[in-house]
């Protein structure tokens, strides 16, 4: 079964690189996204743990969270592959089909993995795959973006392995026979080598949370975010960063267990707010609506990551808010691409009225915006109220008074920018793109959205659980 | 055996610092493929006695790292026709003494860290630290893509020393991939280069500016 979970998508790539017809392939994406979220829901129902290789593979609670959240924002973006594909119909697709469903069995892979050796591989695997999602455009802009991400990447990658190595190396000098096995770490933490834990969960946090695009090492995101297609925006700020994070609280539960978990707290805490800070900074007066988001997002895993050092009920907040983002990050950069498509630029100097010019998709982009940036009655409200909750629980005032004004810069800046967009009237000297809403490329938007409202309003009992159990999985390790 | 693992740890330091002090692309290259062959050299040689999986790695080191990506290296350079030599963005005379500055950090933070009896009297994780940050230095402070490159391979070699202390502990399978994955990251990374130079007509990532605030 955990097997299956990264094969099949991994077989859907195969076929994709085999299936000689252009028009026919990209319906593989959609077909391969449905088969796998069948298949994580198969094993959400089992009872028995879902594992193989002797416990290299692990469906675990973390895992219970993250891996359903990833199949379905997939899912999500994967029907409105066909209509992309065909509104850029004069690209070959044969590399963008497959190297999306090699990313969405990485993806899987990363989640389930409970051997740092083979997490780390698979994290590799997920920057391979996504280089050709990025460069899909092929010009001088996208080629520039796609340098800075696999060298940036590369970087952060080599730190995590580097910081892998530190922790094998703390469990090495405390006598045990070098496990690299999460389950065993966190077992055997008390053991751990003090200075080597501490200096690996540094480079470690610095590996991955490059991934992740925490500032300062968030350098590569905006380039990335602003030139890759919108999907692939959305599945990057919604997926890969849902997998990094995965990555580092993995590393937080052996400090946790090791006893060390206020160490690992306060970065967090203080990443997790100059994370929030730069993203409000670079906002303001962004011109350039998809570099917004790509903002948006740094801004986002800083409060993830401040939840986690905020601990207790911010905790679970981080977990809630993990949903809410990854799915908000769906419409809005779905929507963000349909913009981008009716008018051809991305920079709000020519882009204007949009809720004239394609009133759903400037709606939704609208909406959007409200969620992402935590107002009622959407999901991200609701968690990062949580968050806040958290804050004042445990007494830390200054951090929450911190937090609480940074998301209003962020409002503020990040509103300028999109009232610009959907605002006023289109300006008359418009080319016409011949780009309309259609039911392709504003339904998929529109579902996702929809579970935002929803998680908004009520936390179904399941989802509630399972959160519960996986904040408590990563502060207590059980 | 494990004698000589100190002075080919001496030698991979010495190599950073012909790194960081030349101007010339092409010594460039050839100093991180020597750093490339000692590496597997010294994988041979971390071990006290002769056994099949330290040659086997060691062998796979020296090819790839001493042979195939120096190669590929450059074949870029060949194919895109720059023998120029380098502008950094900070003099050779300051990296250098950046370089010094960082091996005497990653010596003195190396002490703070408790060994295993069996590395105490070896020098692998100040070497590993300060190839590492060796590593970092280049990237940051050149222009050329070709040179960030050798950059990461010399990032990559350091913690590839620091991988030697755990030879005995890794399981053989994350061994081959960290190589694999090595060759297919520095494999695209080369794809990439050819564009940006058939996009640019250079390799001058100072050119790759279009993309700021």
């Amino acid at each position: 079964m955990a097997v299956a979970l990264f094969l099949v998508p991994l077989i859907f790539a195969l076929a994709a690189f085999l299936v000689p017809s252009s028009r026919v392939r990209p319906w593989l994406v959609p077909l391969g996204a449905a088969a796998h979220l069948g298949l994580v829901i198969v094993a959400l129902r089992e009872n028995a743990d879902v594992s193989a290789f002797s416990g290299w593979l692990v469906l675990d609670k973390l895992g219970r969270v993250a891996l359903p959240l990833v199949s379905t924002l997939f899912a999500g973006c994967s029907l409105y592959v066909p209509t992309y594909l065909r509104l850029r119909s004069e690209r070959p697709n044969r590399v963008f089909c497959g190297a999306l469903l090699t990313f969405l069995s990485m993806m899987t892979l990363i989640i389930i993995s409970h051997h740092m050796g083979l997490m780390w591989v698979a994290l590799e695997a997920t920057t391979l795959a996504t280089a050709p999602l990025l460069y899909f455009n092929q010009n001088a802009r996208s080629l520039e973006a796609t340098w800075k991400y696999l060298l940036i990447g590369g970087t952060g990658i080599a730190l995590a392995l580097l910081g892998s190595f530190f922790l094998a190396y703390s469990a090495l000098h405390a006598g045990i026979h070098g496990s690299l096995l999460i389950d065993e770490l966190v077992r055997d933490a008390p053991l751990l080598s003090r200075p080597w834990l501490h200096t690996a969960f540094i480079v470690l946090f610095v590996g991955y949370g490059t991934k992740m695009g925490l500032a300062p090492m968030h350098t590569w995101k905006p380039d990335a975010y602003g030139e890759a297609p919108g999907l692939v925006g959305a599945l990057l700020a919604g997926g890969l960063t849902t997998c990094a994070f995965l990555a580092i609280l993995r590393f937080y539960q052996v400090c946790a267990a090791a006893g060390e978990g206020a160490f690992a707290r306060e970065i967090m805490v203080v990443m997790g707010l100059l994370s929030m800070a730069v993203a409000g900074v670079f906002m303001a007066r962004q011109r350039d609506y998809k570099r917004m988001l790509a903002y948006s997002s740094v801004e986002h895993m800083g409060i993830l990551v401040l939840g986690i050092g905020i601990g207790g009920l911010a905790a679970f907040g981080a977990m809630l808010h993990l949903v809410n983002n990854a799915l908000t990050e769906g419409v809005l950069f779905i929507a963000a691409a349909n913009i981008h498509r009716a008018y051809g630029t991305k920079t709000i100097d020519t882009v204007g009225g949009a809720l004239r010019r394609v009133p759903a998709s400037a709606a939704l982009f609208l909406a959007g915006f409200f969620a992402v940036t935590g107002s009622p009655p959407f999901g991200p409200f609701l968690s990062e109220f949580t968050i806040l909750r958290g804050a004042f629980d445990s007494g830390r005032y200054g951090i929450a008074a911190a937090f609480l004004a940074l998301l209003f810069v962020v409002f503020v800046g990040m509103g300028g920018t999109v009232l610009a967009v959907v605002q006023g009237k289109p300006r008359d000297d418009l080319p016409d793109t011949g780009f309309h809403d259609s039911l392709g490329t504003v339904g998929p938007a529109l579902i996702l959205l929809i579970a935002v409202v929803v998680l908004g309003v009520w936390v179904p009992p399941g989802l509630e659980e399972a959160l519960r159990e996986a904040a408590s999985l990563v502060e207590n390790g059980r | 055996m494990s004698t000589a693992v100190d002075p080919l740890l001496v030698l991979i330091l010495m190599l950073n610092f012909l790194l960081l002090g030349t101007s010339r692309l092409r010594s460039a290259i050839n100093a991180s493929a020597m750093q490339g062959a000692l590496l597997g050299l010294l994988t041979v040689f971390v071990h006290g006695e002769l056994s099949a999986r330290p040659l086997v790695v060691g062998a796979a080191a020296i090819a790839i790292k001493g042979l195939l990506i120096p190669g590929m290296l450059h074949r870029a350079l060949r194919d895109a026709a720059i023998r120029r030599e380098i502008e950094p963005y900070v003099s050779f005379v300051t990296s250098l003494i950046l370089g010094a500055v960082a091996t005497g950090a990653a010596v003195l933070f190396a002490d703070r860290l408790p060994l295993a009896p069996e590395h105490q009297e070896l020098l692998l994780v100040p070497a590993s630290l300060a190839t590492v940050l060796a590593g970092f230095l280049i990237m940051s402070t050149r222009r050329k893509a070709i040179t960030q490159v050798v950059g990461y391979l010399v990032l990559e070699n350091g913690i590839f020393v620091m991988g030697l202390t755990l030879h005995d502990a890794m399981p053989s399978l994350v061994e081959i991939g960290v190589l694999l994955d090595l060759l297919v990251a520095i494999f695209v990374i080369g794809i990439v280069i050819n564009h940006i130079n058939r996009e640019f007509g250079s390799l001058d990532v100072a050119q790759l500016d279009a993309l700021k605030e």
